[in-house]
């Protein structure tokens, strides 16, 4: 469990996040959403060490990051694993060699023990016959499961994702979003993604914070999106008139008001 | 205030350098990555330069001395001097101020820019120490040899052009390589590799490893890098000169 109480960071003399608090839980998929400037990419790296806060903690499991040596945050970074937005991978290494790079970097394990980790966390990730293929030759797609992969190659206790999404069609997007959820539950791991897909939201959200200018401005579940009141949050999720009318048929489904198992050939005769 | 900010990073970026690593076989690994990177990707370029460095000394300094009372020998003694003292520390590393300079940092700017910097920190690596020391010790350990290669191949390139123009024999060149030679000169060469593969490694490092941006940004950290490399250079070089000829 990652815990956060009021956090504030700026740059300069903008506020970028404003005192937010939350409790990301273990075994859940714990969603930051929020339009772009929102704050959510700075807490999320103030989540993972990469800023440093100007006030407030972090504690990972109780313990407080600010608190730790910096021996003690090594150690804790080998338990997490992260999915940037633009995959990250090293560009000169193949799919095999960015998926062995932690286990090459924190294990003394040989080569065959390694590379036969590697092949399960790729295989988990539905990607067999790429291990040789560089990130170049890779689809978008294709890149974020490599990524997902060496993410979890180490076993973490913490996964982060940014904005996995971006860039993805929606099939290849529901894929990972799916992905994730299953790993969260599988390995049992503290999920955090950071995204403004609302598919996302909708599929895989058992936690969702709202970030609107540096302030935390709803939470919820994906359950309980659907009937928030909140201005702002539905002017950002329900954005188009199309996301809208599915709300409002979401809502008469959940009601019971309509069934679920609707034929719709058989309604629009 | 502005170069202070900057001198200050530069410095703690050196001081961040110095940390245990987390896997020393991999340390290495990436050392000797980078020394073939460093030193047989800059190779070719060394071995040109240096053949017509030497063969243009030899005729411009033929060209020079016109009083027969000058025996022909010391056109090989100057050819010696000029190449062992400046062209090959000097011009050598100014040009791998460009090779090797602008690829460093325009690597690094990727990786800044591209969040592998990230990826990596994330994981508990210590970037300082993993990206930039094996880059920094490589290039200390490779430059010098690379100065003391292009050093014989200016010589050998002058007695080359000597001999082919008819400038003045083999034997008389050879006269004349051996005449007054200073083995200082040797290590005043090899002291100023030293100091500019530790410039044009490291100003080149810090540019890259701080770039903020995109695609543009990395490309003005790379000319910054090279620019200023090259002027810390020449003043490295005016500086060693006065305090060690």
């Amino acid at each position: 469990m990652i815990e956060v109480k009021n956090i504030k960071k700026g740059f300069g003399e903008k506020i970028v996040i404003n005192d937010v608090s939350a409790v990301f839980e273990t075994g859940k998929c714990n969603l930051i959403i929020g339009t772009s400037g929102s704050g959510k990419t700075v807490l999320m790296k103030c989540l993972v060490g990469l800023f440093e806060p100007d006030s407030g903690e972090i504690f990972y499991n109780g313990q407080s990051f600010s608190e730790m040596t910096e021996e003690h945050r090594k150690e804790l970074r080998q338990r997490i694993g992260m999915l940037f937005q633009g995959s990250a991978l090293f560009d000169s290494m193949t799919v095999e060699q960015n998926v062995m790079f932690p286990l090459d970097m924190f294990t003394k394990d040989t080569y065959a023990v390694k590379l036969k980790r590697v092949n399960e966390v790729l295989d988990r990730v539905n990607l067999k016959d790429a291990n040789k293929k560089f990130p170049a030759e890779i689809s978008g797609g294709m890149k974020k499961r490599v990524g997902i992969a060496r993410a979890i190659v180490l076993n973490p206790k913490y996964l982060f994702c940014d904005e996995p999404n971006s860039g993805l069609d929606p099939q290849t997007s529901l894929l990972i979003d799916k992905l994730i959820k299953e790993i969260t539950t599988e390995y049992n791991i503290t999920t955090v993604v950071n995204t403004h897909d609302m598919n996302s939201v909708m599929e895989i959200g058992d936690n969702i914070i709202y970030m609107y200018q540096g302030l935390k401005e709803w939470e919820g579940s994906n359950k309980e999106i659907i009937f928030s009141k909140n201005k702002l949050l539905n002017e950002f999720i329900f954005a188009s008139e199309f996301l809208q009318d599915a709300k409002d048929m979401r809502m008469l489904e959940m009601k019971g008001k309509i069934d679920n198992n609707r034929n719709m050939d058989e309604l629009l005769k | 205030m502005h170069f202070f900010t900057e001198f200050g990073q530069y410095l703690l970026m050196l001081k961040g350098m110095f940390s245990k690593p987390e896997n020393g076989k991999m340390y290495w690994k990436e050392f000797m990555h980078q020394c073939s990177e460093i030193g047989i990707g800059s190779l070719g370029i060394v071995v040109i330069i240096s053949i017509f460095m030497g063969a243009v000394s030899t005729l411009q300094t033929a060209y020079q001395l016109v009083s027969p009372l000058i025996p022909l020998s010391t056109i090989a003694q100057i050819v010696r001097d000029t190449v062992i003292l400046e062209f090959s520390p000097t011009l050598v590393c100014i040009v791998l101020a460009g090779v090797v300079g602008s690829k460093i940092a325009s690597e690094l700017g990727n990786m800044r820019v591209s969040e592998q910097i990230d990826a990596l920190e994330i994981m508990g690596i210590n970037t300082k120490t993993y990206l930039i020391l094996p880059k920094l010790l490589a290039s200390i350990v490779v430059i010098p040899m690379l100065v003391v290669i292009s050093a014989v191949l200016g010589i050998w390139g002058g007695r080359l052009a000597g001999t082919m123009t008819g400038i003045l024999s083999g034997a008389a060149f050879d006269k004349g390589l051996h005449q007054y030679f200073k083995p200082y000169n040797v290590f005043f060469a090899l002291a100023k590799a030293y100091t500019f593969a530790f410039i044009i490694s490291s100003i080149p490092a810090f540019y890259g490893y701080y770039v903020r941006g995109g695609a543009l940004e990395i490309g003005r950290a790379s000319t910054r890098s090279v620019v200023v490399s090259c002027v810390l250079v020449l003043f490295a070089d005016y500086l060693l000169s006065a305090l060690l000829l």
